[in-house]
């Protein structure tokens, strides 16, 4: 689906099922860094189709967006705040890494705009390895491979999709590399120099969801305690074992049962 | 300096796609004899139908078996993801009929397995598909080809049965200048000699019965998603970037970019042509694929072997293999595959067809068959049995003299190999 926001197209995936006509509650689903709204390919249609209109979103020179790339966490949190003003509603938010700094800060600082808020491999801070940031500033695959091999459970290099045919590092490789030239750059720089994580939980009001991998190498399980402590309002964390930072590709049953469980019941 | 730490290739050749059965603790990947499987609830099962949720259904779409070879397939090609077929022209044709409608054309190498030839020269034309061939050693000639209606490059990593050497990164350029995926058959070179995604390539196909199963016990094919070719941008597969009624209107590069055409081969190409895999053809493969780099680096030893034996040998006229100085493509040879160019080569026999033939019957070791890359030798005259259905005309064209003979090296003793082929040849010239 396309819609215009701020003069801008705006694309994302709806699982195939149109908004026209409906008027089940809205969950947008924000993808990270240097990907775009197919990491969520397994989690869009099955929401789709269970009560809510799915936006699994392009963020702005992501997927078939139009940019440019947003530089910073608030600017995109902003950005979804203006997704919640275009339909007129309050939203869902569902957010990976970046997107999940992205959907923390919109339940921060846009109570008005936000219904829950789920968050998948995020932590109190995102520090970026240097060498990462080097890769991807000079736009250099071994940036798409380190976020591959970093992204990943032990478990999950080795595949076991239950996707069958589908491997999982080989997807998430292929679609880093996909990405527009200098966006990686872009997104990881503003995850590196986001410092209001805690702030934001501590603003929360509505209920909040962590998803995480017990062997997240990108966002480490502890680093999301800071955040779990600050939120006061109601929550609930999942913890995966052998799951790593790409919780909803590597796990995309219980993420899904767990996403639809806990919207339902906000 | 940080690196990617990813398992690797031979150890991915072992365990790529499957842990041990949690239930059972079955360490081998057990044979799911089952054509369908029990839903868990009505919801589940409308879910999986509708892709919503993922899983199996029915044997025909997918099988656990059949999987774990997938995604193994997929591992060691650095794919995004496969599809397993019946065979390996099974494969060619999912490949074709997944992304081509009636009206469009294909620019393939006129260096290509027979079958394959013929599906496109003779077969595809019936349903509106046809072909312009063209020799795969001058990428200029691919680019000449293409038309506003083309909508796939095709070759052979390496040709059967001269073993032209495909320069991919050259061919991948001119496809995807104009627009258009390169799918290769990369049969003959296995992931264990060359990983064409990185050279280029967006589709990689193989007879998986060849060096991958390695046992001639099986049948089977698949094909690779590469991942990286942006069909949206190109615009040209309606089947990847419009909404399929088939399955309620979804747009499987909107819903699963990279591994969209893996998804719409399986969604629509195994179910409804059904050309699926069995799951113990699976089993049997997977028994191949878990030792193809031994293999692979004991058929490229002994075939080293071969050619020195037939190189200035009495009754050999001329010899094809890239591993040859003499070889158009020994260079380019020594920069695409620097653990060697494949086992498979062939040889002109002094004496001509009547020559042929003795060396043929002389063989006592090697195996007079239609087949490539088992792990016993085997020797074959294409111009009388695999590529027979193809006029003088077209033979010539494929470079194919009615004196060649083709060698798949195997595994035996390479002394014992040198030793049957020697004396073959001197038979054939009494």
């Amino acid at each position: 689906m396309f819609f215009s926001l701020g003069g801008k197209q705006v694309h994302g995936a709806t699982g195939a099922v149109s908004f026209e006509g409906r008027s089940d509650p809205i969950v947008v689903l924000i993808h990270g860094a240097g990907m775009d709204r197919t990491v969520w390919s397994q989690q869009t249609r099955f929401l789709a189709h269970h009560g809510f209109r799915a936006l699994a979103i392009d963020l702005p020179d992501h997927g078939q967006s139009e940019g440019p790339a947003l530089e910073s966490i608030p600017a995109l949190s902003d950005w979804i705040a203006e997704i919640s003003d275009h339909f007129g509603e309050k939203i869902h938010l569902v957010g990976h890494s970046m997107g999940a700094l992205t959907a923390l800060h919109a339940a921060g600082h846009h109570k008005d705009s936000v219904s829950s808020v789920s968050l998948l491999g995020v932590g109190s801070s995102m520090p970026v390895h240097p060498e990462l940031q080097e890769a991807a500033d000079a736009s250099d695959v071994k940036a798409a491979q380190l976020i591959t091999s970093w992204g990943h459970g032990a478990k999950h290099h080795l595949g076991n999709n239950p996707t069958p045919g589908l491997s999982m590092t080989g997807g998430t490789q292929a679609l880093i590399e996909s990405t527009t030239r200098g966006v990686l750059s872009v997104d990881l720089a503003a995850c590196s120099s986001y410092e209001e994580a805690v702030v934001s939980a501590e603003n929360i009001e509505c209920r909040t969801l962590f998803l995480l991998g017990s062997e997240d190498k990108m966002t480490p399980r502890k680093s999301a305690q800071p955040l779990i402590d600050a939120v006061s309002a109601e929550k609930e964390i999942v913890d995966f074992s052998s799951t790593g930072h790409m919780v909803m590709i590597e796990e995309p049953d219980l993420v899904r049962q767990k996403l639809l469980a806990h919207m339902t019941s906000s | 300096m940080v690196e990617p730490e990813f398992r690797r290739f031979d150890t991915r050749a072992l365990h790529a796609g499957q842990y041990p059965d949690p239930t059972t603790g079955s360490r081998a990947v057990p044979i799911h004899q089952t054509t369908s499987y029990v839903f868990d609830s009505v919801d589940q099962a409308a879910g999986l139908y509708n892709l919503e949720t993922s899983g199996h259904i029915y044997s025909r779409i997918s099988n656990p078996t059949v999987a774990v070879l997938e995604e193994r397939l997929a591992s060691l090609e650095g794919g995004v993801g496969a599809v397993c077929t019946a065979s390996g022209m099974a494969a060619l044709h999912l490949a074709v009929a997944t992304l081509l409608n009636t009206g469009d054309h294909i620019v393939a190498s006129r260096n290509i397995y027979g079958g394959a030839f013929i599906l496109m020269n003779h077969t595809l034309p019936r349903f509106g598909i046809t072909t312009t061939f063209v020799d795969p050693r001058d990428p200029e000639e691919f680019a000449k080809a293409i038309r506003p209606e083309t909508r796939l490059v095709f070759a052979e990593t390496l040709g059967n049965p001269g073993i032209e050497v495909l320069d991919i990164d050259a061919v991948s350029d001119v496809a995807h200048a104009a627009g258009l995926p390169l799918c290769v058959d990369s049969t003959f070179s296995t992931p264990y000699l060359i990983n064409p995604i990185e050279h280029g390539a967006d589709i990689i196909m193989h007879s998986v019965t060849k060096f991958l199963g390695g046992h001639g016990v099986a049948i089977g094919g698949t094909i690779v998603d590469g991942g990286r070719f942006n069909w949206e941008a190109s615009g040209k597969f309606p089947t990847l970037t419009e909404p399929y009624e088939g399955y309620h209107n979804i747009t499987f590069t909107e819903e699963f970019g990279p591994a969209a055409l893996s998804m719409r081969a399986r969604a629509e190409g195994l179910k409804d042509f059904g050309a699926c895999m069995s799951p113990a053809n699976a089993f049997y493969l997977l028994q191949g694929v878990e030792t193809l780099p031994l293999r692979m680096a004991r058929h490229v030893e002994n075939t080293k072997h071969v050619v020195e034996l037939l190189d200035g040998h009495d009754a050999v006229e001329w010899i094809k293999h890239p591993s040859h100085p003499s070889h158009p493509d020994h260079d380019l040879a020594k920069r695409l595959y620097p653990k060697g160019s494949g086992a498979i080569l062939s040889f002109g026999v002094k004496g001509g067809r009547q020559a042929g033939r003795k060396f043929i019957e002389s063989v006592k070791l090697a195996s007079h068959l239609a087949n490539v890359g088992d792990a016993k030798t085997l020797v074959i005259h294409p111009g009388s049995t695999t590529h027979q259905q193809m006029s003088v005309e077209d033979l010539e064209t494929a470079g194919i003299s009615e004196d060649l003979i083709r060698v798949s090296v195997g595994l035996e003793d390479a002394e014992d190999i040198c030793g049957d082929l020697d004396k073959a040849l001197k038979a054939s010239q009494r």
